[in-house]
């Protein structure tokens, strides 16, 4: 079972030469081969974040309404009414390409207890996902197989999965992305930390059984995918959905006494990472006995229990008057509860089993010895802005609008949305598809929520800096568009191999475009994810800077959504140039995907989403929708989709092309529904925001401004097609 | 009326349920942790939805076998009220408290989105605040919703009126005869398996599902 320790053995367990030379200087010594399990996976991508950290330290992590930024299980915002919010996205993407069920299952599962780790209960899911082209006979069964999993983990536990987003395209055939979202709400003055202290408290585990199941997980998770990848498929975990909702409610029970010292999930390198992690935070040192460890198979050598990802458990560091306590709660839940260690002075992890000493590691040098690169980085080549004028419109306006509308990437997502449960709570105010942002209220409260997923993975890679500053200024936009001020992000950087310089620098020029963004909208870090190597046989994603975001209402009532209300005048807020660089309408009409991105003004994106904003509190506003992928006449579109009232709307400036004044993807702009447009475009004048009547909603058809005139049914109808026909096709592979 | 919630482990819409009642009658629910046996005091016992022992048997069956299952027999037995809502639904079925069965739904994918009742009855304690003939909105979200019985079966809960709603439009899940609802025979056990808790606030999207729980309230 136990293999000798040496380098070759090191680098099978993604250790190189000099990082293995490191451990046997920490170690003064060949480390055993359970040590040399632990140094891997502690010093793997994945927990280390080697290769990101230096460029992770530039983002905007501070802000008054802060508790806790980066660095604990989830960050921590105050929302108001004594309340935190906690929440984090995390990516499953390696696990979800092999199997991907229970790869996006366990992405849920683990993403909800990083947040009711911290003592939240969790109140929503949100989802970022990214497929291979459709046309990739593999791709129908990972979207499936995928919407399955977060629907079967989401639904079953009882936490309603209320917005994310899917895009589709080549680059992600062989590497989907899965990134989850869990956002939960605490008493701000009770929330559970990881540090562990106390020398002498039990080291308790809670929670399922450990197996055999996900050892090395994280160190696969740090590598490129291949042919052979397939093989990897005992590496993925698998969840149940039925113990993690156990696992909430014992946890949130004993979280109510004050029984714990210090919490952590057992996520990502189990209970290596978990112990390491709370011992080192804490300064202490800690001895696990797995003797003691509750095992769902027989024979388990100390290596396999220390690397093993079997889901739904937690390590806590209790009180020892406490302990009696605790395990009844645990009890009542018909959980494991174990004493498997106590917290000791030695600033060592040590760890027993069967009577021998099969680990015995310096904390320190584990933790702050970790491997850190700065890695060499190649800027993107910039493209050039292209001119709108000298790109032929070969389709029209009417013809245009519903092939963008049936497109992958803008189709309705009701197929997959339908298989979430978005209720249970019952607190969802804005469901998917009725506004841009999620909104979900607090039970008891007025107060609500908002919660979105942004990321244009075509503008990344056309010009990270610019993508990445985009894709924070939409989640601040979405947030802005149902009347929520936006208070922080998570991020999910998915990018390729960071040891090609082209790919590190796509990484540090998103960081940079990011926190710019950050800066400017006050709208900081508090929690985060990297996931790196998304290649296969050397092909990398597109770089996918996923940005979960959140606001907050003071009263849910004043929420607006999309859907468009009759006989109001349609204004669209923000300046239309007609940009049609790396457009959806230049890629599914034109077929080409080039030019510079659209860019973002922070100082204008500011102005007009404030403006917004106080209208929509102000109650002036009817509806709102945020202009992205597709642009103006895709956005009206939508907002008559969602209600089924339709709109007239009005020509455009002679001075713009149509097709780039109508598709064009200009940032920082809205379409409202407003009362009375001459009085709303006088307020917005004086506030300095550019805004422009362009037509009046009514009546069941969408009528263009050529003339040209289609019902909302037909507009549904090629709006709903894509998904059911792709997925229920008979080519199923 | 006094009104308690049984909370099986897995159950996960039980504050919702809490939330209607209490919001109807003013009352806070008691909740009745599933390995209690004394449900003195209750009038109406309600069993909400969930995922009870994550439904890894037959949806339902195992929590049809916990020990809180007897004292709620004998709820039954005394003419007490028992509403019970999607996994509520399919553990009354499971417990041989309410005829038929819950099978996966016909498209094989779980289903969350809107649908429309029908109302039909309004002379039952639960039905009273709406009209006969009625249609109302209400949320449904399940994987196993489509209700099977043999054919006997079904045309004596008809014969019987012993039907509470049906699917009006669309017969989504697939369900026999498109049967939402059904009542035991003394009228006093509903299980259906929409979730009328869900709609009892215009904040989140509207009031449709408040009568069933004004109407408890008020009896």
């Amino acid at each position: 079972m136990e293999r000798d320790v040496n380098q070759a053995l090191a680098r099978e367990f993604g250790l190189n030469a000099e990082e293995y030379n490191r451990v046997l200087e920490i170690m003064g010594r060949t480390p055993s081969f359970t040590e040399l399990g632990v140094f891997s996976v502690m010093w793997s991508e994945h927990c280390s974040y080697k290769s990101s950290r230096v460029w992770l330290k530039q983002l905007p992590t501070k802000a008054p309404w802060v508790i806790h930024g980066p660095g604990e299980n989830a960050g921590v915002v105050a929302i108001g009414d004594g309340l935190a919010a906690i929440f984090k996205m995390e990516s499953h993407n390696h696990p979800s390409f092999i199997e991907p069920y229970q790869g996006a299952a366990t992405g849920v599962g683990g993403i909800l207890r990083d947040v009711f780790t911290m003592g939240a209960r969790p109140i929503a899911n949100l989802n970022a996902l990214r497929f291979g082209s459709p046309d990739n006979a593999r791709t129908r069964r990972i979207v499936d197989g995928v919407v399955r999993g977060i629907g079967g983990y989401g639904n079953c536990v009882g936490v309603p999965t209320v917005g994310g987003e899917i895009n589709f395209h080549p680059a992600y055939d062989g590497n989907p992305l899965v990134n989850a979202m869990t956002v939960g709400i605490a008493p701000a003055d009770r929330i559970f930390l990881s540090a562990a202290a106390g020398i002498g408290n039990p080291v308790v585990y809670v929670g399922s059984k450990t197996g055999r199941d996900g050892i090395h997980g994280a160190t696969m998770a740090s590598a490129e995918f291949d042919a052979n990848s397939e093989e990897k498929r005992p590496t993925v975990q698998v969840g149940d959905p039925f113990t993690e909702k156990l696992l909430i409610e014992a946890c949130l029970e004993l979280m109510a006494t004050d029984a714990i010292v210090a919490i952590q999930d057992m996520g990502a390198a189990g209970l290596t990472s978990s112990s390491v992690e709370m011992a080192g935070k804490g300064g202490v040192g800690i001895e696990l006995n797995l003797d003691n460890v509750p095992a769902r198979e027989t024979g388990m050598t100390a290596y396999e229990f220390m690397l093993s990802e079997s889901q739904e458990r937690m390590l806590m560091v209790l009180k020892p008057e406490r302990e009696a306590v605790a395990r009844a709660i645990f009890e009542k839940w018909d959980l494991d509860f174990s004493i498997i260690g106590h917290i000791t002075d030695t600033g060592r992890i040590t760890v027993r089993h069967q009577g021998e000493i099969k680990a015995d590691i310096p904390l320190a040098p584990l933790n702050d010895q970790a491997p850190l690169y700065t890695r060499p980085t190649v800027e993107t080549p910039k493209q050039e802005q292209l001119n709108a004028a000298r790109i032929e419109d070969r389709l029209g306006l009417t013809a245009g609008l519903r092939k963008l509308l049936a497109c992958p990437d803008l189709c309705s997502r009701a197929w997959v949305w339908d298989q979430y449960d978005s209720t249970v709570g019952g607190q969802t105010v804005k469901r998917p598809g009725a506004a841009d942002a999620a909104v979900v209220k607090l039970e008891g409260l007025k107060r609500a929520v908002a919660l979105t997923t942004d990321c244009t993975p075509r503008y990344c890679l056309a010009d990270p800096e610019m993508g990445g500053m985009q894709a924070v200024a939409e989640a601040w936009r979405n947030l802005t568009a149902v009347g929520a001020r936006p208070l922080a992000i998570t991020d999910n950087m998915n990018f390729g191999n960071p040891e090609k310089p082209e790919i590190m620098g796509q990484f540090a020029a998103a960081i940079r475009g990011m926190a710019a963004a950050c800066e400017a909208l006050d709208f900081p870090v508090v929690s985060g994810n990297v996931s790196l190597y998304n290649e296969t046989e050397g092909k990398g994603i597109l770089p996918t800077p996923a940005i979960g975001g959140l606001g907050v209402l003071d009263d849910a009532a004043q929420a607006v959504g999309y859907g468009l209300p009759s006989w109001l005048d349609i204004v669209v807020i923000g300046k239309t140039q007609g940009w049609l660089g790396q457009s959806l309408w230049l890629r599914e009409i034109n077929g080409r995907e080039d030019g510079a991105p659209p860019p973002v003004d922070l100082a204008v994106e500011r102005a007009n989403g404030d403006f917004v904003r106080a209208r929509i509190l102000a109650g002036e506003i009817r509806a709102c929708h945020d202009v992205s992928d597709g642009g103006l006449l895709v956005t009206v579109a939508e907002m008559a989709m969602a209600s089924g009232v339709g709109a007239r709307l009005s020509a455009h400036p002679r001075e713009i092309p149509g097709h780039a004044y109508w598709f064009g993807e200009d940032q920082g702009r809205y379409v409202v529904a407003v009362p009375d447009a001459a009085s709303f475009i006088r307020a917005s004048e004086a506030a300095g925001v550019p805004a422009v009547r362009i037509g009046v909603s009514g009546g069941g058809d969408l009528t263009l401004p050529d003339g040209g005139t289609i019902s909302i049914e037909t507009l549904r109808a090629d709006h709903a097609g894509f998904f059911p026909a792709w997925m229920n096709g008979d080519n199923r592979s | 009326m006094k009104a308690g919630i049984v909370v099986f482990p897995g159950i996960n819409r039980e504050r919702d349920m809490a939330i209607a009642l209490e919001q109807s009658s003013g009352e806070k629910p008691r909740m009745v942790w599933h390995k209690e046996t004394d449900l003195s005091g209750l009038d109406l016992v309600v069993i909400p939805g969930g995922f009870s022992f994550g439904d890894y048997l037959r949806c339902g069956a195992m929590a049809a076998r916990s020990p809180v299952m007897t004292a709620i027999h004998a709820h039954a037995a005394r003419g007490g009220y028992i509403l019970g809502v999607c996994n509520g639904f399919q553990i009354l079925t499971e417990a041989g408290l309410l005829p038929g069965a819950l099978l996966r739904n016909a498209s094989l994918r779980f289903l969350s989105m809107d649908c429309q009742l029908t109302v039909e009855r309004a002379d039952t304690v639960f039905t009273k605040r709406y009209q006969k003939g009625q249609t109302f909105r209400s949320v449904m979200a399940h994987g196993d919703g489509n209700f099977f019985a043999d054919d006997a079966t079904l045309d004596r809960l008809e014969g019987e009126g012993l039907v509470a709603f049906r699917y009006a439009g669309e017969n989504l899940n697939g369900s026999a005869r498109a049967i939402a609802g059904v009542y035991s025979p003394n009228l006093r056990v509903l299980g259906l398996m929409p979730h009328p808790e869900d709609l009892v606030d215009p904040l989140m999207g509207g009031t449709d599902g408040k009568p069933l729980f004004d109407a408890l309230a008020a009896a």
